[in-house]
């Protein structure tokens, strides 16, 4: 635990530089446990057989490569029912929400998603029977060196 | 704008030879990240081909279409993109290929021309641009041409803005360095009209060109100014022999 | 301009796994923009995006701000007979838009 505050602690300094103070003052990091913990209603979930894949680094913010897997022989009595995509630091935490089912075959989901600085994110699959699963990454976002006004 | 264009032209005689190109050259392509490459290159997933499919739609649309004339664009638009900017002999000034368009919908099909950056305007472009792509560019800077290349060339060179920099500066001379974590390319313009991911949405040549001059801090010129229309004809002698590869995905 | 596609291999054995993709032209407006008058841009993005094969659901999304412009989804779904694997979406302003894609099942 006293290990885990302290990476926090780091990837907070690390992070730090690369974004503007307004960004730092409005995006305040959330408790990614809470929210998980929102989704899965107290209930502690497996962090077995959930894969997230997003880049370490992101070159813009504005679209990063996103895909879940889960493990599931998605039959009717066995299957991911949804995918709950959640952000740490976003101005909204909720960012997809995926249903599934056994018509679905395979629990895989691809997308691509913004984060306005760099954070974690958490996904979260909600299995027949009640059972979660939770996979987390961090994603360091690249400040854009050629800056635009946009029109 | 009018100063800038005179200090240009001041700059002209000092120096009259264009700076070496860089060796070897490479497209913007080469910069990007492996991600931002692989979508680019993604024949589904790119979302330029949103507009392409756009512009092919339009292509055939009102009562009298594009397609009146110019028939199947995979054929009579081949190649086309790779020689803009032109002189068109018929309107007797140098035009970009959205010029080009425009000029057909008030000349020939007695319509408004669209605004720049419209949706409208920049499908039609990436759809005739699509028909070059893997051609190289290969556009005529001799002739009437001739002064607007040399606007161009001397513009490339000319310092600009509160930062006090010509696009020479970067795209010569630190090509391949970083500013902050982004590696500098040889600015080449190969993907235009481009998806730029900082702009969440296709632009123009022209919008990314006025992208640099607010970048340096320089006043941007208008859309269809005549130094970003000479910029762009340096620009594509200056890219001579890359392939087109539009619609590019850039940062 | 409501546009999208989808794209699902052309044929599948039945019970195959096959994947489809979906791309939406839509800006996805966060509604944190301002014009440059100052004007707050409203909030307008896809919020649901739906996939039916042979009579029934095989994905859905429901969305928020986080999506990226012109979004990109990629699923999976089991092929289970001839015909049209349709996707439907509908953003904050009402406006639809759908598209479709025709597998072939042996």
């Amino acid at each position: 635990m006293r290990r885990r505050r302290f990476l926090r602690a780091a990837g907070a300094v690390l992070a730090a530089p690369a974004l503007p103070a307004a960004a730092q003052a409005f995006l305040p990091r959330r408790d990614l446990a809470a929210l998980v913990a929102s989704v899965t209603g107290g209930a502690t979930p497996s962090r077995e057989g959930i894969a997230l894949e997003v880049p370490a680094l992101a070159e813009n913010g504005n679209s990063v490569a996103f895909r879940v897997r889960v493990e599931s022989p998605m039959t009717e009595a066995d299957h991911v029912r949804a995918i709950h995509v959640l952000s740490e630091r976003n101005p909204r935490e909720r960012v997809a929400l995926f249903h599934l089912g056994p018509a679905s075959g395979r629990a895989e989901v691809t997308t691509r998603i913004r984060l306005a600085v760099g954070q974690r994110i958490a996904v979260v699959a909600a299995l027949s029977g009640g059972r979660f699963r939770l996979a987390e990454a961090a994603v360091e976002v690249t400040a854009a060196a050629c800056i635009d006004e946009g029109t | 704008m009018r100063a800038l264009a005179a200090l240009a032209l001041c700059a002209c005689a000092a120096a009259a030879a264009a700076p070496p190109r860089p060796e070897p050259p490479l497209p913007g392509t080469h910069f990007l990240g492996s991600d931002l490459k692989a979508l680019q290159a993604d024949d589904f997933a790119n979302p330029g081909l949103l507009w392409v499919a756009r512009g092919e739609a339009l292509w055939s649309e009102g009562a009298k279409p594009c397609a009146a004339c110019h028939g199947e664009a995979a054929r009579s638009m081949r190649g086309a993109a790779a020689r803009y900017p032109r002189f068109d002999a018929g309107l007797g000034r140098v035009v970009n290929l959205e010029g080009r368009i425009d000029a057909c919908r008030t000349g020939r099909q007695g319509l408004p021309a669209f605004a720049p950056e419209s949706p409208e305007r920049l499908a039609l472009a990436a759809f005739v641009a699509r028909q070059s792509r893997g051609m190289p560019l290969a556009v005529s800077v001799d002739g009437p041409a001739r002064p607007v290349f040399e606007r161009g060339r001397d513009l490339y060179r000319t310092r600009i803005g509160q930062l006090n920099l010509a696009c020479t500066h970067c795209h010569d001379e630190r090509w391949g360095k970083t500013l902050l974590a982004e590696p500098i390319s040889q600015g080449h313009p190969t993907a235009w009209p481009a998806y730029r991911v900082e702009w969440q949405t296709l632009g123009s040549l022209q919008r990314r060109l006025r992208a640099c001059f607010f970048g340096v801090r320089a006043a941007m010129p208008d859309y269809g100014d005549g130094d970003l229309l000479a910029l762009e004809l340096y620009l594509a002698w200056r890219g001579e022999g890359l392939a087109l590869e539009s619609p590019g995905v850039r940062r | 301009m409501a546009l999208g596609r989808i794209q699902v291999p052309a044929r599948a054995r039945r019970g195959e796994v096959v994947e489809a993709r979906v791309l939406i032209r839509h800006a996805m407006e966060t509604g944190f923009r301002r014009e440059a008058d100052g004007r707050a841009v409203p909030m307008n993005v896809v919020n649901t995006v739906t996939c039916r094969h042979a009579g029934r659901e095989v994905f859905r999304a429901e969305l928020g701000s986080g999506i990226s412009a012109n979004p990109y989804f990629a699923f999976w779904f089991r092929a289970e007979e001839s015909g049209e694997v349709t996707v439907e979406w509908v953003d904050d302003a009402g406006e639809r838009g759908v598209a479709s894609a025709r597998i072939e099942v042996s």
